[in-house]
């Protein structure tokens, strides 16, 4: 019996691991198109940005349970056959699968528009990390088109390194879909406050630049210039390679409570992650694909539990979703940490504090309180998070 | 099992004490607290705690 994990990251670890845990005693492979164990990319818009850290600063500890699973690096699944149940690799190797796990995660997506063909930094893995770091110190200004937590953090280290920064964004506030217009605005003032310059509701015309680009034209008219450009409007998920079947790929991959994409009678697949699309029961029946740090370890725990589970009793594993989505973000001296769906609420109520300062702030939708953001204070949202899990 | 947290990483999410709240919790200046000696009868929790933490400050032996 061999279970194949596509997508050597976190996802993929809680997967291999929680297998282990399970008491799944087969093969376990594990493919992923870095050349590294997986490690922790929140830093990599934070800390590593700002310091230079190593990749052995950011690996994940491994179990012991996981020492026995073959890891397959610097190489892509870029088909699968469903009939023969094999994924094929960029390399030409053909990896045959019993249990099929994908956890590719997202990349960035890329806008559009004249002058794209520019080379431009986008921020998702630590090669890019490196990267960026070492162009950035070398600049006075940089353009950051988007205004969401990626863009928002890398404003926040490049500031921190003394480096002057404009944030060019569609939407009109930053960080808007997931906390809204108020708080949003909110954090916009701290931004300002530390010197970073908005350009909020733009239409991007076009990129400007050389072969690298510079900086962007809105269709104002008016040119928003610097000495590189990062994208960091949104993702994509990792799925063309699991064209071709019966999934359902519309956005991630579908997936049931037991993190199952396929029927039961049908050949086994899983999704993990970012990629994995599902209700959160807790909340509502809408399937989301939520990209916060803890889904991966929670989605990754749930899908080792039901491989094993469905293996032992050829029964798909009924347990619903009681995931909390979190998140938290570091930007300057403030932490930003949200536990539920705030993004799906349609008012808020600041219950402590005020926007502008240390806050705990109530996300409802109707009279149903959906979600809790706080800046500076962890420690008076616990209660929120366990009455989701209690109530809902 | 003794528990060390790096309190230079640790950021005080608390995200830990939801996995072993006899073993974690956040103090009322919102700072972690933790218990160094912990029985093995908890490994399996607090091995969650180490799994969960954004910083990945928390080391078990
Ligand atoms: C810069 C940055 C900062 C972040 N900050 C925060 C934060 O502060 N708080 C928070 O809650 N979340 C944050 N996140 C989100 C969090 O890191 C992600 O939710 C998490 O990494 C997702 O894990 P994953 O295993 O699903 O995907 P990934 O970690 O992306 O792992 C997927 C792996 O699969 C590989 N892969 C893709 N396609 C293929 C293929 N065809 N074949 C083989 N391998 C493939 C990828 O290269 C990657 O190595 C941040 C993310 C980034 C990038
Ligand atoms: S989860 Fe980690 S960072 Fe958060 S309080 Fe616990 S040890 Fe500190």
């Amino acid at each position: 019996m061999k279970v194949l994990i596509v997508g050597a990251g976190l996802a993929g670890l809680r997967t291999a691991e929680s297998l282990r845990g399970a008491g799944f005693a087969g093969e376990i492979t594990l493919v992923g198109d870095e050349p590294y164990f997986p490690y922790n990319r929140p830093p990599l818009s934070k800390d590593a940005l700002a310091n230079g850290l190593e990749i052995a600063d950011l690996e994940f500890k491994r179990r012991e349970s996981v020492a026995d699973v073959t890891w397959i690096f610097d190489d892509s699944a870029t088909s699968t056959d469903y009939q023969q149940r094999g994924v094929l690799l960029k390399s030409g190797r053909l990896e045959s699968f019993d249990v099929l796990v994908a956890a590719t995660g997202i990349r960035p997506r890329t806008l559009n528009v004249p002058g794209a063909e520019k080379s431009k930094f986008s921020l998702r893995n630590f090669a890019e990390a490196q990267e960026l770091r070492t162009s950035m110190l070398g600049v006075q200004r940089i353009v950051i088109v988007g205004a969401g937590f990626i863009g928002c953090e890398i404003a926040a280290t490049a500031r921190k390194l003394g480096i002057d920064v404009a944030v060019v964004a569609a939407d009109p506030e930053p960080m808007f879909r997931p906390l809204g217009a108020e708080f949003g605005h909110a954090m916009k003032h701290r931004h300002e406050a530390h010197g970073v310059s908005f350009h909020m509701n733009a239409k991007i015309a076009g990129y400007l630049g050389g072969e690298s680009a510079t900086g962007v034209s809105l269709e104002s008219g008016e040119e928003i210039l610097g000495d590189l450009l990062i994208e960091a409007i949104g993702s994509l998920p990792n799925t063309e390679w699991l064209a071709g079947g019966s999934l359902d790929l519309k956005d991630g991959v579908l997936v049931d409570s037991s993190m199952r994409a396929t029927a039961p009678s049908d050949v086994s697949i899983y999704a993990v992650g970012d990629v994995a699309r599902y209700a959160f029961d807790l909340f509502d029946t809408t399937p989301r694909r939520i990209e916060h740090w803890n889904l991966p370890t929670e989605t990754g725990r749930r899908a080792g539990k039901s491989i094993a589970h469905f293996l032992h009793t050829g029964e798909v594993l009924a347990e619903s979703v009681n995931f909390v989505p979190s998140f938290w973000s570091d930007q300057y001296e403030d932490n930003l940490q949200s536990f539920g769906m705030p993004g799906i609420a349609d008012s808020i109520n600041v219950v402590e504090g005020d926007l502008m300062g240390d806050c705990v702030v109530e996300y409802l939708r109707g009279n149903k309180v959906v979600g809790v953001v706080g800046v500076n204070t962890s420690a008076k949202l616990a209660p929120y998070r366990k009455s989701f899990q209690e109530t809902n | 099992m003794k528990i060390h947290v790096d309190m230079e990483k640790c950021q005080h999410y608390g995200q830990c004490v939801f996995e072993a709240e006899d073993v974690f919790s956040l103090g009322d200046d919102g700072k972690l607290i933790y218990k160094v000696d912990v029985d093995d009868s908890r490994r399996a929790d607090v091995e969650s705690a180490v799994d969960v933490c954004p910083m990945q400050a928390i080391t078990v032996e």
